[in-house]
């Protein structure tokens, strides 16, 4: 990769300058996307500035009815907390079934949503569980963060502090991994949530989104008939070498069909 | 601009000069010369290059060796106790457990974390934490019977400080 300078500051406002300072700065979180983009040449920043000594940007946190999850914290924390696997248990399932278990405990919450690879796993529970993001300059609704492939809507200077997850009655997640690097060729999540029914997918498109129409056949009725015959319009998804279109559009009815038997398994949770 | 790093190196002090683009895998092997940490596909892929810092596994490809300032680095070479294999590395000999033995080194590591968190994992458990750790020799049947054995030993032993 290209040279650059490295800084690791303790404070979000020292961070904050740094970024100002430089105009090719980046900043680095887990680094498990952004150091391969730099070993292929693919980004040249002039300056990385490493986010993992701040600490107010890390930790789990149980609010009554939310799950806070600061956006340094790895995924394997998530995996393993016990907050986590109490409150919103499908999202401590979710976070284990990234990458592998080196990537794991790297890789970041914020990093990934911060990225919005379409194959990232994340994604899906933001939008599916109508989680909140804050910044270090507001609070943005799942429904308007993700904006396209490795687009968001953070600004340049903008830092993700942490993300708020509501606790749902019951929610699935049924993935179709990448049999080598584990990503989601497409991850189909369901959640019973406060506002209704959510279904979103990741993988398929150039970002993850909300499947509308699985959505009002399972707001109908929370079966696997019910969305059986839907058959997704594969014109604006993704096509690789790994899963044409068309087999990803066949794959997020058949990963929707797993998380409805899913769902159906879980026990609901009194809500408080 | 080269930067100096200081780091615990298997128990003892140690540092280098690097550039920031330095690989912490580049730093070990080229810096430190200890090369039984290998690099493979160098796309945090493959696991060869797994090293533990600050307690946990991680690809030694994909951080930076600046990244190490403070931390605690173990290696390959920091696992034999005394001159002695570490039971782990034992159970890979025992149960023949590598072919060529270029995965080797990394499998050791990935199987040290996944004892530590884990201390009687299952077959399947074994299978789901070598995700990312590939043999190319196709070797997992005794690679997987070798940790189940080093962790037993581990279990079982007065040995288990990793």
């Amino acid at each position: 990769m290209y040279n650059f300078n490295y800084h690791r500051p303790t404070t979000l406002a020292e961070a904050k300058q740094l970024l100002a300072e430089n105009d090719e700065a980046k900043f680095i979180a887990g680094g498990m996307t952004l150091l391969p983009t730099m070993k292929m040449r693919l980004a040249s920043p002039s300056d990385l500035i490493d986010l993992s000594q701040i600490e107010v940007l890390s930790g789990i946190r149980d609010t009554g009815n939310a799950i806070e999850i600061g956006a340094m914290t790895r995924h394997a924390e998530v995996a393993a907390s016990d907050l986590v696997r109490a409150g919103i248990p499908v999202l401590a399932e979710l976070a284990g079934q990234i990458g592998d278990a080196q990537v794991r405990h790297r890789g970041t919450l914020g990093g990934s949503i911060a990225n919005s690879d379409p194959a990232a796993d994340y994604p899906a529970a933001i939008l599916s569980l109508d989680a909140v993001i804050t910044t270090d300059q507001r609070e943005i609704a799942a429904d308007d963060f993700f904006l396209g492939m490795f687009e968001t809507a953070l600004a340049v200077d903008e830092v993700i502090i942490s993300v708020t997850f509501p606790k749902c009655a019951r929610a699935a997640y049924a993935k179709f991994p990448n049999p080598a690097s584990r990503y989601a060729v497409v991850g189909v999540m369901l959640a019973d949530t406060a506002v209704g029914l959510r279904v979103a997918v990741t993988g398929a498109g150039p970002c993850a989104y909300r499947e509308t129409d699985i959505e009002s056949a399972l707001q109908a009725s929370c079966t696997v008939d019910a969305i059986s015959e839907i058959a997704v319009d594969s014109a604006e998804l993704n096509s690789d070498m790994h899963a044409s279109a068309d087999y990803r559009a066949h794959l997020v009815v058949v990963m929707a069909r797993r998380a409805v038997l899913q769902l159906a398994s879980v026990e609901p949770r009194v809500s408080a | 601009m080269p930067t100096k790093v200081t780091f615990t190196l298997n128990g003892e002090a140690a540092g280098a000069t690097v550039e920031p683009r330095t690989l912490l895998v580049e730093m070990l092997r080229e810096n430190l010369r200890l090369t039984g940490t290998h690099v493979g596909c160098d796309t945090s892929q493959c696991g060869a290059c797994v090293v533990h810092v600050d307690g946990v596994s991680v690809k030694s490809c994909t951080m930076l060796a600046v990244q190490t300032e403070g931390a605690d680095v173990r290696t390959i070479e920091g696992v034999a106790i005394k001159g002695e294999l570490h039971p782990m590395q034992r159970a890979f000999h025992e149960h023949h457990a590598l072919q060529c033995g270029f995965c080797t080194p990394g499998m050791i590591m990935s199987a040290l974390d996944l004892v530590k968190q884990n201390p009687d994992p299952t077959d399947s458990e074994i299978r789901a934490w070598l995700e990312g750790n590939f043999c190319r020799c196709t070797g997992y049947q005794n690679i997987v019977r070798a940790i189940e054995a080093g962790a037993e030993a581990m279990r079982t032993g007065d040995l288990a400080r990793v």
